[in-house]
Order: C-alpha cells, then sequence, then structure tokens
C-alpha cells in the first residue's frame, strides 16, 4: 500500500526513518536543535524492545555507539555542534575501527555555544573532524524533510555495507520545519555482518576490534583499506541534484538548506534570461571532485553560496585546482538570519554581469 | 501561486496549532507548504509564532523575515510584526485585544473582534480558528471545505465534541470579513 503524505518536522522525520530502518539502539544528550529526535525514540524505542539510552554526556554517547555499533547491529547518537565537537575522537575510533554507525548532526550555529540558528558553519567538523589520523566521516546533506527520511535511510545503508561511520547533516531549518513527507519502507538490503560482530564467542573463536596496529606495514594496509572503502563510496554511492546545469555559463554550488533557496534564485535568474545552473552536492564527503570538474568545464565561473564563511568552497576550489582556470566566487556569511531568494539572486546577477561582460562583453548579457 | 503567512499571539492561543490546520490543508491540495514554529528563549505566557509557506512550486525557504500576511491574535504580536509586512501584504487583526490603529497605508488591514465572536458563540478558546476563517476569506490560498476536512482528521475521539464548535467559529470568523 502506497503511504500518504504526512506532514513531519524534519528532526521527526530522521526519527522515524531510523525506527524504521530498523535501529536497534540509539544513544544521545540532548541538544537543540535536534532534541526531539531523542525525544521520539524515548518512548518509541522501548516499545519495540530497542534500546534507548539518555547519555550522560556526549563522550559517553559516542563511545556507547561504538560498543552497540561493534555487535553488527544498526546504531544511532544525534547531536549539535559544539556537542558534536565532544564525539571527535569517539569518531576517530569508530572510523579506525570499521564499526558501522549513524551519526545525526543538527547544525547551530557557533563557534563555542553560538545558538540555536539554522547554519551550515560545521561542513568542516562533519567533512574534515577533529578527530586524529588518517579517516573520513562520510557525509550526506538532506535539503527537505523527505530527503531526512531518504538519507537516514541511506546512511543506515552505506554505514552497514561498508562499515564505516556515516553521518546525516541537516541544519536548524530542517530539524525544526514541517513539510509534507512520506515515511516509505526502508529499501535497502539487510547486510549480514555476522563474519566479523562481536555477538558472543559462543561456538567460534574469539574476536576483538580495535584501531591499534603494532607492525608498520599491517597499520598501513590497514589505512590504505579503509581508504578504498571511501573511493568505492564516492563510486557506488554518489548523490546530487544537477538545475539547469546544461548550457549554464556560470554554475551556483550549495549544499542542504541552502540550496532550496538557491534553487529558487536560478529559477528567477533563468526567467530573466540569465545562463546559470545549481549544483548540489549530496554526498559530501567523500566530496565529488570529478563531477565538479565536469561541470567546471563547461561554465565561465561558479559562485559558491553557504551559510557560513567559505567552507564547501575550499572543496570546490581544490577540485577544480589545476584542470580549469574559471573565476571562482563565494557569498556567505555566519549564520544568524537566513538567507533569502533575493538576497541570492541579486548575488548571482551581479556575479552574472561581472563574469559575463569581462568574457564576452555587455552585449552578450 | 507563492505566498506566506506569520501567525502569533499569545502563547496558549492555539498560534502553532492553526498554523498546522492551515499546512495541512495546504498539504491535502497538493500544494507545496511549510510550517516552521518561531524558536529560541520563549517563555510561558509570552508570544509565540509560526509561519506557514505555500507555493504551487516548491517551498524555497521556510524562513521569512517579511511575511507578505500576518494573523495577530494579540496586541504585542501587531506591535511586532506590523512594520515587517511587505508592501501590498494583509494584516489580519484580533481587533478585542488590539486596540492600536493602524500606522502604515501601505498593507491591507482586516480588524476582526476574534476573541468576542468566538466568546459570543460560546468557545472563547477558539479565535485562533476565527482568525484562519477571516484569513481564508481575506485572502483565498485555501478553501473552508478544505480547512474542516482537515479539523475532522485532527479532531477525533476525546476531542471530537470539539468538531461542530471549530467549524462554527472557522464559519463566524469567515461570514465577519466582508
Amino acid at each position: 500500500m502506497k503511504k500518504e503524505k504526512e506532514l513531519l518536522k524534519g528532526n521527526y522525520a530522521i526519527a522515524q526513518a531510523a525506527v524504521e530502518a530498523g535501529c536497534q539502539s540509539y544513544f544521545g544528550y540532548p541538544i537543540t536543535p535536534q532534541s526531539e529526535i531523542g525525544e521520539y525514540l524515548s518512548t518509541k524505542m522501548p516499545e519495540l524492545g530497542r534500546a534507548f539510552v539518555a547519555a550522560e554526556s556526549e563522550v559517553a554517547a559516542i563511545n556507547m555507539l561504538l560498543g552497540a555499533g561493534s555487535t553488527g547491529v544498526k546504531a544511532m547518537t544525534s547531536s549539535s555542534s559544539c556537542a558534536v565537537a565532544l564525539m571527535q575522537e569517539g569518531l576517530s575510533f569508530i572510523a579506525g575501527d570499521e564499526i558501522p554507525c549513524v551519526l545525526v548532526s543538527v547544525m547551530r550555529a557557533g563557534p563555542g555555544l553560538g545558538y540555536i540558528y539554522a547554519s551550515q558553519g560545521d561542513y568542516f567538523q562533519a567533512t574534515k573532524g577533529g578527530g586524529n589520523g588518517d579517516y573520513k566521516i562520510v557525509t550526506f546533506a538532506p535539503a527537505s524533510v523527505q530527503e531526512c527520511i531518504d538519507l537516514t535511510y541511506k546512511c543506515f545503508y552505506v554505514s552497514q555495507k561498508y562499515r564505516t561511520p556515516v553521518c546525516l547533516l541537516a541544519d536548524g531549518m530542517l530539524g525544526q520545519m514541517m513539510e509534507p513527507a512520506v515515511v516509505g519502507k526502508y529499501p535497502y538490503e539487510e547486510i549480514d555482518q555476522s563474519s566479523w560482530a562481536l555477538t558472543g564467542a559462543d561456538n567460534r573463536e574469539p574476536r576483538h576490534i580495535a584501531s591499534i596496529e603494532r607492525e608498520e606495514e599491517t597499520l598501513r594496509k590497514r589505512v590504505v583499506k579503509i581508504f578504498e572503502k571511501y573511493n568505492q563510496i564516492l563510486k557506488n554511492e554518489n548523490l546530487f541534484e544537477k538545475y539547469e546545469t546544461e548550457g549554464a555559463k556560470i554554475v551556483i554550488t550549495a549544499f542542504g538548506s541552502i540550496a532550496r533557496i538557491a534553487k529558487a534564485a536560478v529559477k528567477m535568474a533563468r526567467k530573466n534570461g540569465l545562463k546559470v545552473g545549481l549544483f548540489r552536492p549530496i554526498l559530501l564527503n567523500p566530496f565529488p571532485e570529478k563531477i565538479v570538474q565536469e561541470i567546471a568545464q563547461k561554465v565561465d565561473g561558479i559562485l559558491d553560496i553557504e551559510l557560513n564563511c567559505g567552507q564547501m568552497l575550499q572543496d570546490i576550489k581544490a577540485s577544480i585546482a589545476g584542470v580549469v582556470a574559471i573565476p571562482i566566487k563565494f557569498y556567505g556569511r555566519p549564520a544568524g538570519v537566513m538567507m533569502t531568494v533575493e538576497e541570492i539572486y541579486e548575488q548571482i546577477e551581479n556575479v552574472y554581469k561581472e563574469i559575463i561582460e569581462k568574457k564576452y562583453g555587455t552585449a552578450c548579457i | 501561486m507563492d505566498s506566506n503567512v506569520l501567525i502569533a499571539g499569545f502563547g496558549g492561543q492555539g498560534v502553532l496549532f492553526i498554523g498546522q490546520l492551515l499546512a495541512r490543508a495546504c498539504m491535502n491540495e497538493g500544494l507545496s507548504v511549510t510550517w516552521t514554529p518561531s524558536y529560541g528563549a520563549e517563555m510561558r505566557g509570552g508570544t509565540v509564532n509560526c509561519t506557514v509557506c505555500i507555493s504551487d512550486d516548491e517551498v524555497a525557504c521556510a524562513y521569512v523575515a517579511e511575511p507578505k500576511n500576518v494573523i495577530a491574535l494579540n496586541a504585542p504580536s501587531f506591535a511586532k510584526f506590523e512594520s515587517k509586512i511587505k508592501p501590498g501584504g494583509t494584516m489580519v487583526v484580533n481587533s478585542s485585544l488590539v486596540k492600536s490603529a493602524p500606522s502604515r497605508t501601505d498593507i491591507n488591514y482586516k480588524f476582526v473582534p476574534m476573541t468576542e465572536i468566538a466568546h459570543n458563540a460560546g468557545h472563547e478558546k477558539m479565535a485562533n480558528i476565527v482568525s484562519l476563517g477571516a484569513f481564508i476569506k481575506t485572502l483565498p490560498v485555501i478553501s473552508k471545505d478544505s480547512i474542516v476536512n482537515v479539523m475532522r482528521t485532527m479532531l477525533t475521539g476525546k476531542k471530537a465534541i470539539m468538531l461542530e464548535g471549530n467549524i462554527q467559529a472557522l464559519d463566524e470568523g469567515f461570514e465577519a470579513v466582508k
């Protein structure tokens, strides 16, 4: 039976999707703007005979996640900004231990305690991380409540399939707003974890999981193997949205909720005859460099828009460095006030005029 | 269509509820819609607001700095949002509680004694529903029937006894705007 659309808040959508995905254990400590996730799961998980633990701190929550994930079950935590900061050591260990688990990070505005406004200031935190060593946190960024559901499913699947921590990177706007969406069935196959999971050594040899490797060659190989997984994830699990990029002279790059505002501005620009398109990476880490390169080779300039001081911008620049020399403009600011369609449109118009006039002269605009 | 309305009043007046009622009705009509509460350091008895954005395309942004329309259920909300409305916009005001005179000439005002209407109908707590009736008459983004249909799905079980009163309040708000 096809399920009907419901009016759902982003945070509840994520929580419901986690339940539907078969999440067996949740560990968390409340923080706005994501507290509804824990609130929902605190009643739903016990009802279903699953584990809900109100951890005493975020450090405890991330290490509980490590423990639960090591048994092969689907496990999740959710948090925000300054509290995700506390989890960085644990994330490095989870990545090093190759443990599947999901972290939902609903960004608030920082640095420090900041406040609960929607922000994109934790792109770096999610994709570069603060933990030690060579590792990546695979990161997906939704732009709607429906995507909060679909990508929660994707996070569980990718984490289970590749034995890696995966982050769903949302923000205060997505977490707090309601929008029509459908919580459909978990669409992915179940992954058998029995070959490695710590499930008790009854009738089998004992196993252990650790990130420590004393042999230098073994350690090297281990990290190489982990990075090979990131290549596979980029190859097999990449998700992105391209809008009106065909024939565009300028492409806007944006992610998450800012991308939906940018999309409306691109529509406005197209109506006014400006050849503008939008590229929205949904998989943020590993970053889809090749696609950015392909797009960059066909346009005269890129305008990156973010609600931060220029974070994904660095990945855009790194992607096309040495491949094509086009201007990369940036429009962004620290969080506090949400961007408007008109504001972004104005930026598009200015950048378009500047780049296109320089290249072709005014007659071509 | 691309419109939005900010609904504001005292905590307890049912501001968030009528926002969701409107949003659900829009959803059922196949429109794109978002509902966003004001949030931050809110306190009991303080003012509360929510924004509903409606579009027949995708809704771009759920936050609105300058709303096209405002429903003000109390005086602090009138004071706070009157100046923020986009020129050409509409303000539907609960004149039972708002005694200030309008200060702008570039927006439309609809003064409706919502609390009084609700009280006379025997349901003082339904001033919010009266305001929604007045709003959809002023700005026909959605039909009255669509709202009633959502009420029927939201007011079930123990709440079912409130259904008739709510429908009456909606009707009276609708009729109060000429």
